[in-house]
């Protein structure tokens, strides 16, 4: 029989403002196995614990309850105080007296009595408690980064500064991102390329830093400290290590009709291309798609004027398997698309673009050298209409439901270099609310309605209507003056929604990192621990957890730099005594448990069992407890009542339900 | 029985199937609006008509008579906030007044001869009650 003592907290008035703590602790005295309860204001407090740990040695405790907040809050700090006082951690148990009670109920009877039932369904549990150990699993001193942007860059340098090796797997044939596509950057209008570039080439010149490209992540398996993961590394079709990065193949290769995803499809690139002119690394890739030596046979032309010989179209795609410690998701994001917004005509018009095509407009080195043109015929544009939020804030299933943050700022910022460049183009923003929090971003925009003439209207923007002449009619309204605006325009700029990019569905997937129902990664604790994943060792940067300016991606991407960099600081790694055990007695062989593990903890073994002086071979389940994550699903699976998870076994679990049904 | 402000606002809530909280004022119901500059109260007022009660207001307007259903508000709504159909659901409540509690689709030709009730109200009752 346990000796229990029971810990009632009062969490201030958390808790005692709801619960009649001292009623709880009058009737949970009488349970069985408890033999001492108190209350206490803070439990969690220095003299809180000191309470339980001089507890523990006056009434020689066996098992400990506290009745307090989420075992989420506190678990460890009472199972180390239950360490120091000579108990094992795991005869510690937590009633959740405060988010499942206190914090939901307002009538003290009824809390009280549900305080009162979650303690003993807990004294039950912890009868049967037995003394658990953790274990130890090994560190794989590397990190991977998925991702190749500013957020992956930056992640990956400050790992590799503190001297741990990092690979960084990129989808495209070049690592930049996002960043390397933008003109200009806000609030200080300092040119994205000059300040992205000496770090895409501070990391593929880093020791420590392996750089993947045209590579995408198959497979991951294993966990924290070690996991195992595949890397297909496409076939480039160029030998990387014979290029030279002469150009001569993309200038010769007579397919140019393919649009170019650098600059959003507002120009073409060759069959054979690299991304930019700064591209890292600096080797081209054949789209296989495009190319004509792929398509029928003839051709090959790249490879006759290659002096290098690089050109090597047998090239297959190559499964690279690294083991690493931790993995961080760097994903990025892109802007929805706008195919459901026909108000705006983006699919009737060429001169209804996005900002993002605006960007690549904007750029010296974009499809219209910098020069600011409207598709269709080439010409300046006399009047420029920007529109805010199209399809962002918008509850509808066109849109998204939240703000994408960096509209407001970005659109200043188009607005602004317009007006610079040319002051005889009216530009008229059309705008809900102006967002600007960040440090110099109101008075960036303020600048560019006082300094540089924007015409702000506060008004969204109904329709644009294409004219015979090629102009168009914008229909918006203007909500201060309550008046309805028909405006000409020769360019419409649509700030269109950001949304996480496709591919971090399957990723996070992979490594079951959960996500939110925008798609954008879940941190395991929104303030408190928000550049990690639920899932240990897998660690968040950048857009790909929500959407974020270029310094906020920076400091985020430190951060989850620190996160990895102190885990990869550990030799060792304590595992979670909380995985199944199989009974190899009752085992029947069927594999059901093994069919539904989600971690690849379970397989079977041929072994000689003693069944009561009966000795015979028999195929039963073992399980690897480095691999087990202790969810319980094989537990449930179970046909024969094998399979039991430590820590919540069956008759603890029944033990809890009978207590409260009691 | 006579209806009261807070009454009469519930009932356009209901009868219109809309959320006016959900508004955030963006104005793009008003930006769609083909009559804007014949109506006295715009659109994108609607919403606040409703929530802070002003019903009889709207049941007085000049927009009553002018919304023309065709639902261009409602459709580019981003938050599915259905501004025409307030407006509906304010005629609905003028017929209502008259001791008719529903409107039925047979009874919608012999209204037609009433010269008070507002035009749109037919054109939005022949929209709902079509086949």
């Amino acid at each position: 029989m346990q000796r229990i003592g029971v810990f009632v907290c009062h969490c201030g008035s958390n808790i005692a403002a709801t619960v009649d703590v001292k009623k709880v602790v009058e009737i949970i005295k009488n349970e069985p196995g408890v033999v001492h309860a108190e209350d206490y204001q803070y439990m969690c407090s220095e003299a809180g614990q000191a309470k339980i740990i001089e507890a523990v040695k006056e009434h020689k405790l066996t098992g400990i309850v506290v009745c307090s907040c989420s075992p989420r809050m506190h678990e460890t700090t009472f199972r180390n105080a239950a360490a120091r006082a000579g108990l094992n951690s795991y005869m510690v148990e937590i009633a959740n007296i405060r988010e499942q009670c206190s914090w939901i109920h307002k009538n003290i009877e009824e809390a009280t009595e549900k305080a009162v039932i979650l303690a003993r369904a807990a004294v039950a549990k912890v009868n049967l408690n037995t003394p658990l150990f953790p274990g130890e699993s090994r560190v794989t001193k590397r990190a991977l980064v998925i991702g190749g942007g500013i957020a992956g860059i930056q992640t990956a340098l400050d790992i590799a500064d503190a001297g741990y090796e990092v690979d960084i797997v990129e989808k495209t044939p070049s690592i930049g991102g996002r960043m390397s596509q933008i003109d200009k950057t806000f609030p200080t209008l300092d040119c994205s390329a000059c300040i992205l570039t000496p770090k895409m080439v501070d990391a593929a010149a880093h020791k420590n830093i392996s750089i993947y490209t045209y590579s995408e992540v198959e497979n991951v398996s294993g966990f924290v400290g070690d996991f195992t993961v595949d890397i297909r590394k496409k076939a480039r079709s160029v030998d990387m290590n014979k290029c030279t990065g002469c150009g001569v193949c993309q200038e010769k290769c007579p397919s140019k009709k393919t649009p170019s995803e650098f600059n959003r499809g507002l120009s073409n690139r060759s069959a054979i291309y690299t991304p930019f002119a700064q591209a890292i690394p600096n080797v081209p890739v054949i789209d296989r798609e495009a190319c004509i030596k792929f398509k029928t046979g003839k051709c090959g032309l790249c490879a006759k004027v290659c002096g290098a010989g690089a050109i090597d179209y047998e090239q297959e795609d190559e499964i690279v398997t690294r083991k690493y410690g931790a993995i961080v998701v760097a994903t990025g994001f892109d802007m929805i698309k706008l195919d459901r917004f026909d108000e705006y005509a983006y699919s009737q018009s060429p001169d209804v673009i996005t900002s993002f095509e605006l960007e690549r407009i904007m750029n010296a080195a974009g499809p219209t050298k910098g020069h600011l043109e409207r598709m269709s015929d080439h010409k300046a544009p006399k009047d420029v209409v920007f529109i805010q939020c199209v399809g962002s804030r918008c509850s509808d299933e066109r849109g998204k439901p939240y703000c994408s943050k960096v509209c407001c700022m970005y659109t200043a910022k188009h607005a602004m270099l317009i007006r610079d460049k040319y002051p005889d183009v009216n530009v008229t923003v059309f705008y809900i609310d102006v967002r600007t929090p960040g440090k110099n971003f109101d008075e960036f925009y303020r600048r560019a309605v006082e300094e540089y003439g924007v015409h702000y209207i506060k008004g969204q923007v109904g329709k644009v209507i294409p004219q015979a002449d090629g102009s168009l009619l914008v229909r918006g309204v203007d909500l201060i003056d309550n008046r309805q605006i028909l405006k000409k325009a020769d360019m419409v700029v649509l700030a269109a929604a950001i949304e996480p990019n496709k591919d971090v569905r399957k990723i996070a997937t992979m490594l079951t990192a959960s996500i939110d129902t925008n798609n954008f990664l879940t941190e395991a604790h929104p303030k408190l621990r928000p550049v990690e994943s639920p899932t240990a060792g897998i660690f968040l940067s950048g857009m790909s957890q929500g959407p974020k300016d270029i310094p906020e991606t920076v400091a985020q991407a430190g951060a989850a730099a620190v996160k990895v960099i102190g885990l990869l600081a550990k030799d060792k790694l304590l595992t979670n005594p909380c995985t199944a055990k199989s009974d190899e007695l009752l085992c029947n062989g069927c594999s059901q448990c093994a069919n539904v593990c989600p971690y690849g903890a379970i397989s079977y073994e041929e072994k000689l069992i003693n069944d009561h002086g009966i000795k015979e071979t028999r195929r039963v389940a073992c399980v690897n407890t480095a691999l087990c994550q202790g969810c319980g699903a094989c537990t449930v699976t179970c046909p024969s009542g094998a399979m039991d998870l430590q820590g919540f076994s069956n008759r603890q679990i029944i033990s809890e339900v009978d207590a409260i049904c009691r | 029985m006579k209806m009261t402000d807070e009454y009469k606002k519930e009932k356009v809530i209901e009868i219109s199937g809309s959320a006016p909280s959900k508004c955030m004022k963006c104005g793009k119901c008003s930006a769609s609006c083909p009559n804007f500059d014949n109506m006295d109260i715009k659109p994108h007022q609607f919403v606040s008509y409703v929530l802070d009660g002003r019903v009889d207001e709207l049941m007085e307007s000049v927009t009553l008579f002018k919304c023309l259903s065709c639902m261009a508000c409602v459709e580019r709504c981003p938050r599915n906030v259905k501004p025409g159909k307030l407006i509906d659901a304010a005629r609905q409540l003028l017929i209502r007044q008259k001791d008719k509690n529903y409107l039925l689709a047979d009874s919608v030709p012999e209204m037609c001869k009433d010269e008070d009730v507002p035009q749109q109200l037919l054109v939005s009752a022949f929209r709902r009650y079509k086949r």
